[in-house]
């Protein structure tokens, strides 16, 4: 009976000393003075730059991520092709590798004197951003609806196009409603990637205030400029942001099983 | 396979542009007296989180598979908290350590708590479905054979769980190489003290030396793609 408290007492106070108590001191942190103070410091115009710009990214990264993600899965799972091992091990590299490096090899193909020249801007702008965005958020959907669509396996797949469903009848109708569950949970993780991300983000942006600051980018800034409120204040921002994706994701993981 | 593109070229060009002065340019960079501390400090603080990960991680799926003495209120909770580090940014989790912890800031300890925060999830995420699935009689039919708890644990348990956490502790290990948003702000990034690698890295290429920058990436690189490789390999014998 004691070592099982002794058990409890250790998980508990990990679990608190790490996670729960510097949340929550940042929380207290932020709304110690009131709420106007934070209200005033997530709403100067740098602020709400980062903020529309960390929404434009995800609004972008997310929805090319679930599209070809499941496109991916699908090819992975259903189809039959040489170097599919291969495959599986490059998706999930993205996974694995620093954010850093990833910026930095954004910065390599997109720079001043990379391997591909665009006519528009593309470092310390927001396509190559978005690009690194999409990169490290690239695994999730994937890495989601891959397992999803191996457990159903084909079979009614099968028997839909024998009834004469065309394919994307048969992907609407079959296939989608029965991978959604898995399909929303990568897409959670996608956006909470996508929101959050800051390695990569920070190699790429240039850091130009008010212009290519996401929120994460501003928190960093913030605080090196001794602005420890403010960078709090949007830590705080961010956090309920997480907080919310993380809500979302017990709710979708519930219902999956 | 325009996927695979998409990762592929990015990725070599960091190899190409390693290679820019040559073999020697490379091996210059990455032996320079400062990647190697940087490297080496990221080495042990990575191998140490995978190893506290591993104890903790198994204790806290234990916790939430095993322990039904708790009421489910208690418990469900603490179970959603889990996937908190990887839904909160990671400079977000820097920022919080921070405020919490002021006295360890800018030393080897406060790299290792960032790299604990957020990898707290894997072996936690690994080990818990192989906990459900597994067989009470087994347990049980060692403890009327007279084994005692710990036996039953070290010899009947252990065994059954240790693929999923070596998976576990691999993949956190391979998150805490690369780690940056969280240690940018909290390592205070010293030279030869409490830089890492990441951020060793990210300070090349901000004083622009591309060539060093991806010479120590292919580094990292290499690590993280054998570290994949290894547990593919685990996850086929299982």
């Amino acid at each position: 009976m004691t070592r099982r408290w002794g058990l409890r007492l250790v998980v508990i106070a990990y679990l608190g000393g790490l996670l729960l108590a510097p949340v929550g001191l940042v929380f207290y942190r932020t709304f110690q003075h009131g709420f106007s103070e934070f209200w005033d410091s997530i709403t100067t115009p740098a602020a709400i730059h980062a903020f529309q710009l960390t929404i434009e990214l995800a609004l972008i990264a997310v929805p090319l991520n679930a599209i070809f993600g499941v496109a991916m899965a699908l090819a992975l799972v259903r189809g039959k092709w040489r170097g599919k091992p291969l495959m599986e091990a490059i998706i999930d590299l993205p996974f694995a590798v620093s954010p850093v490096i990833i910026g930095l090899a954004m910065l390599l193909v997109f720079g001043r004197q990379g391997w591909i020249h665009l006519p528009f801007q593309v470092i310390f702008a927001l396509p190559g951003m978005a690009l690194a965005t999409v990169f490290v958020s690239l695994p999730f959907v994937v890495g989601e609806v891959a397992p999803v669509l191996h457990e159903i396996g084909d079979e009614q797949e099968q028997a839909a196009s024998t009834l004469g469903a065309t394919r994307w009848q048969t992907f609407r109708r079959i296939t989608l409603p029965s991978i959604r569950w898995g399909l929303a949970y990568g897409i959670t993780l996608s956006v909470a990637r996508a929101v959050g991300e800051f390695g990569a983000v920070s190699v790429v942006s240039g850091h130009i205030a008010g212009k290519t600051d996401t929120l994460t980018l501003l928190v960093q800034s913030r605080y090196e400029n001794f602005d420890v409120k403010g960078a709090y204040a949007a830590s705080a921002l961010l956090a309920v942001l997480a907080l919310g994706t993380l809500f979302v994701m017990t709710l979708t993981r519930r219902e999956d099983t | 396979m325009w996927l695979s593109l998409i990762v592929l070229i990015p990725l070599a060009a960091v190899v190409a542009k390693s290679t820019d002065h040559g073999w020697s340019g490379f091996w210059h960079a990455v032996s320079s007296r400062q990647a190697v501390s940087a490297l080496i400090l990221t080495l042990i603080c990575s191998l140490l989180v995978a190893v506290i990960n591993a104890v903790m991680g198994t204790a806290i799926a234990w916790f939430l598979v095993r322990d039904d003495g708790l009421p489910r209120i208690v418990r469900a909770p603490l179970n959603a908290v889990i996937d908190l580090p990887f839904a909160l940014p990671t400079i977000v989790a820097g920022i919080t350590l921070l405020s919490l912890y002021k006295n360890v800031a800018f030393t080897r300890a406060a790299i290792v708590l960032a790299l604990l925060f957020v990898t707290l999830p894997f072996v936690v995420r690994a080990v818990q479905p192989v906990l459900i699935e597994l067989d009470r009689e087994m347990e049980e039919a060692a403890a009327s054979l007279g084994a005692s708890a710990t036996t039953t644990f070290r010899r009947i348990i252990l065994p059954n769980l240790t693929p999923a956490i070596v998976a576990g502790a691999a993949l956190a290990f391979a998150r805490a190489v690369g780690e940056f948003g969280s240690v940018v702000l909290i390592s205070g990034n010293i030279p030869f003290k409490s830089q890492v690698s990441s951020v060793y890295i990210f300070s090349q290429v901000e004083s622009d030396n591309p060539v060093g920058a991806s010479a120590v990436s292919v580094v990292l690189l290499a690590i993280s793609v054998v570290v994949l490789l290894g547990i593919r390999r685990i996850g086929k014998a299982r």
